[in-house]
């Protein structure tokens, strides 16, 4: 129950969060005045910040108890195990999760608090007197090392989502029968077209399609 | 036919056990593997070494007594059936086969191959019941029931009780069980005045013996040999989430 509802929050966090980012695809104009939009919200900005942490926050407390009752539940594992119908994303929540917990660490400190990138203090105001996101962002993901974790990350959050955005129907007993099936197959076309749109910034990048809007 | 045999030997519950290699040799493919097993300890006692300990009953699929783990699967790799309707000619002359316990803390074992799925029984005994004294069997139209609650409750009815959700779950949580025998009771009016309490109790009970949390992976229903569907677990989360919300108003 609360790890489907945490999950589903956490879900409609990582759309609306590739449905800010594509906007790179739109030019440093639309995504330099969202996120200007964004800072402008001020403390409810920060109202949903703590929202969303403690959200992970017990996401991954009751996840994490589940998980050791559920180790203790089998103290002696089988020495020969076949899996008829279980998936490996099924199998390996608490791996994928904890792999995404840690770049979601990352990930603050590279693009929320710019502690890993000395360049991104070098950029300048945009025309608009706005922080130039876009080419922070188009600066950041030329390096191929952290393109490649974040790419790497996102296909863990994929094996993640693909169990989980059709698994928390079942938790919360809205499935049946007829639905299942569908619910499995919608759950991992979501978590695909998840997976494309937000891999599709850093590759973007990497090919030259989208470039600084300034240089340093 | 003839096959490698591993199978789990352990004296008694307190003794660790290991997997100890066997021949069966002349074995009919029409023989059940249970059957291979008596051939097998017949070997044994002529050799007079301990026969292995296993668990059966009727043979037929409908008891739900034996449990075995065969070459990682519960009730070996022909579903849905259980292990006693597992044919030798499902598997390769010369097939190395793997024979193993239900492994669970809530199952121990007592010997060998036989464990005590007793836990199993406690669940039911929390409220998988109807208290009101229902007598022998009424004119069949006295109490009318819609058609699919009626089918739905005999799908539900069909669990054997046989323990293979749990053992092959990798959770080891026993929900599928749980979630079969709060449904066939509930679907019906006979079962509906309790059946705000019986989830509860059911639930709690099942909880208190140490099963895993269900994760939605639905191994379960893939090994079940009764073929219980998963979405009677949705019915069962359905069920407890109503139940919660009942008791809570009735404070
Ligand atoms: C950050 C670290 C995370 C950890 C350690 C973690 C761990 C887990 C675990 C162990 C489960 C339960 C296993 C299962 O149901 O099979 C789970 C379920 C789930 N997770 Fe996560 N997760 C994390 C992040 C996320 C994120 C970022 C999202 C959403 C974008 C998410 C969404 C979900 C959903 C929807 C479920 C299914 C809920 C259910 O079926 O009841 N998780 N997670
Ligand atoms: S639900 Fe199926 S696998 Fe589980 S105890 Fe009943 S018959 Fe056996
Ligand atoms: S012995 Fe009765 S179900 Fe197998």
């Amino acid at each position: 129950m609360i790890v489907a509802i945490t999950g589903i929050i956490l879900i409609l966090f990582v759309v609306g969060h590739l449905l800010g980012n594509l906007q790179i695809f739109l030019g440093p104009d639309w995504i330099n005045s969202y996120s200007e939009h964004l800072r402008e919200l001020g403390p409810l900005l920060w109202a949903i910040r703590i929202f969303l942490l403690a959200t992970v926050i017990v996401h991954i407390y009751v996840t994490i108890r589940l998980a050791i009752a559920n180790r203790r539940a089998r103290p002696k594992s089988y020495i020969d195990k076949e899996n008829v119908k279980a998936t490996f994303a099924s199998r390996h929540m608490v791996m994928s999760g904890l792999i995404v917990l840690a770049f979601i660490i990352y990930h603050l400190a590279h693009f929320t608090f710019r502690k890993t990138d000395p360049r991104f203090g070098l950029l300048k105001l945009d025309p608009l007197n706005r922080y130039d996101v876009y080419s922070m962002m188009v600066y950041g993901f030329q390096n191929y090392v952290v393109s490649g974790f974040y790419v790497f990350a996102l296909f863990l959050l994929f094996l993640h989502l693909s169990h989980g955005s059709s698994s928390f129907f079942q938790s919360l007993g809205l499935n049946n029968k007829k639905l299942e099936p569908r619910l499995a197959l919608g759950g991992r076309i979501f978590a695909w077209l998840l997976f494309i749109g937000y891999a599709s910034i850093p590759v973007a990048i990497l090919l030259g399609l989208i470039k600084p809007a300034q240089q340093l | 036919m003839n096959f490698k045999l591993q199978i789990w030997r352990q004296k008694d519950r307190q003794s660790k056990g290991k997997l100890v290699d066997y021949e069966a040799r002349d074995i009919s493919p029409d023989a059940s593997l249970l059957e291979m097993l008596d051939i097998v300890n017949e070997g044994l006692l002529l050799k007079g070494e301990t026969p292995i300990a296993f668990d059966s009953d009727c043979r037929e699929g409908i008891c739900g007594t034996c449990s075995l783990n065969v070459n990682g699967e519960a009730h070996g790799c022909d579903h849905p059936g259980a292990v006693c309707e597992l044919y030798m000619r499902r598997f390769r002359d010369g097939q190395k086969i793997i024979i193993e316990p239900f492994r669970l803390r809530s199952f121990p074992i007592v010997k060998d191959l036989v464990v005590d799925r007793s836990a199993l029984d406690r669940i039911v005994q929390a409220g998988g019941f109807v208290s009101a004294r229902a007598g022998s069997a009424p004119e069949a139209n006295s109490i009318l029931i819609p058609k699919q609650d009626a089918d739905l409750s005999m799908e539900a009815a069909a669990c054997i009780g046989c323990g293979a959700c749990a053992a092959a779950c990798p959770n080891a949580s026993a929900m599928l069980f749980t979630a079969a025998k709060v449904s066939h009771l509930s679907l019906l009016p006979q079962g509906n005045p309790e059946r705000t309490s019986r989830v509860l109790k059911m639930v709690n009970a099942m909880d208190a013996e140490g099963f895993g949390n269900c994760t939605n992976t639905y191994e379960c229903e893939a090994v079940c040999p009764a073929e219980i569907s998963a979405s009677f677990i949705a019915k069962l989360n359905r069920e407890y989430i109503r139940a919660n919300w009942h008791t809570s108003g009735a404070e």
